[in-house]
């Protein structure tokens, strides 16, 4: 039987799970950052949006737990268990985390890429997750697709050939 | 405070206006620059989720060519002027007379980057000014930053004040076009997005004696 795959799309501030032969994918990011947990055994990763680097940043009433690095990687991990998968089978990569107007300094806002990508990292650690590879910082937007299947995340910036790590 | 049904039709109507006397203010000041006519939409003010927010121009993938600036002062907010990159070398050839050029290509010439960011900051400039001038309010523009990239990267920066208090934002977006490329895709479409804090709100309705219940 031919299994024709699908791309799953994750929007901002948004998290999914994914099985081979499907990938996963997510688009623009610029200060955000796009955390892929994955396990090549089982065939299954899931891809996590985030906007901001810490949930105690939030002042509205409910967490929304996918917009926080320190909220959706446990919750990523949740759901990936749920699936069956074993945390310590766990591997990580990352992208995203841009400065894409550097010269506006003034406020902790245009630095939010570079701590975005500090607080995933942070996040990573305590879970003993180990991060494989990594295509964070510069000045660029990023579109990501990961295929769980090879383990392999497809990064393709404007202008620029478009490369997996 | 802010969700779907946060604003009532009346409110609606006011943000759209500040919408029509901020665009129609820059689009002039848009057709003086290049001397010729520029088409203006009425404006929409929407409520959406950031992801119904990256699909306002054409997807989060879609390359825009912006101009990003910072509102302070008694409004504080965000706000965007964006060409989709064809129409964007379209206006930039015709400002600087250069032809040999376009957005799309890897080494955009400096001057046509600044002419770009100029233009922004005009635009940007004369939108505001006509806001402050009605709303007879104190509003203060950052120095313009220029991008040439994803519009869903772009935007973000709109979002991340918002996005520590809600998951929704209002936009007050105006649609410009130029009627000689005469063509209804969005990738000749020209934006103007509002993007107020979440506090502007309040201010600037209690500023025009608009009840808030």
């Amino acid at each position: 039987m031919i299994q024709e795959s699908i791309v799953i799309k994750v929007g901002i501030a948004d998290m999914k799970i994914v099985t081979a032969p499907n990938t996963i994918r997510t688009s623009g990011l610029g200060s955000c950052v796009g955390v892929v947990l994955y396990d090549l055994q089982k065939k299954i990763a899931g891809l996590a949006h985030i906007m901001l680097p810490d949930s105690s940043l939030a002042r509205g009433e409910t967490i929304h737990k996918a917009k926080y690095a320190d909220t959706a990687v446990e919750c990523l991990i949740q759901l990936l268990e749920k699936e069956g998968v074993n945390k310590k089978q766990l591997k990580a990569k990352i992208a995203g985390g841009a400065e894409m107007f550097k010269f506006m300094t003034k406020t902790d806002i245009m630095r939010i890429g570079p701590r975005n990508v500090d607080a995933v990292k942070q996040e990573l650690k305590k879970f003993s997750i180990p991060l494989v590879a990594e295509d964070v910082g510069g000045s660029s937007g990023r579109t990501i697709e990961f295929s769980p299947e090879s383990g392999k995340l497809m990064v393709r910036t404007v202008n620029q050939p478009s490369k997996e790590i | 405070m802010l969700n779907n049904n946060f604003l009532n039709s009346f409110q609606l109507d006011i943000l759209k206006e500040i919408g029509n006397i901020g665009a129609g203010n820059a689009a002039t000041a848009l057709s003086g620059l290049l001397n010729k006519k520029i088409e203006m939409n009425v404006p929409s003010v929407q409520v959406v989720s950031f992801e119904e927010m990256m699909e306002l121009v054409g997807g989060a993938d879609m390359v825009v060519a912006a101009v990003f600036l910072q509102i302070d002062g008694d409004l504080t907010g965000n706000m965007f002027f964006l060409l989709p990159i064809k129409q964007a070398t379209i206006f930039i050839q015709q400002l600087t007379g250069m032809s040999d050029f376009s957005f799309d290509e890897p080494s955009v010439p400096e001057l046509a980057l600044s002419a770009f960011q100029e233009m922004g900051n005009i635009l940007a400039g004369s939108y505001l000014s006509a806001l402050s001038d009605f709303l007879q309010m104190h509003i203060v523009p950052s120095v313009p930053a220029v991008g040439i990239d994803m519009f869903g990267a772009i935007i973000s920066y709109g979002l991340i004040e918002i996005s520590q208090v809600s998951d929704f934002a209002i936009v007050i977006d105006t649609e410009i076009k130029d009627p000689d490329t005469m063509n209804e895709s969005d990738l000749y479409k020209g934006h103007f997005f509002l993007l107020p804090d979440p506090d502007s709100f309040v201010k600037l309705f209690t500023k025009l004696g608009v009840d808030m219940e």
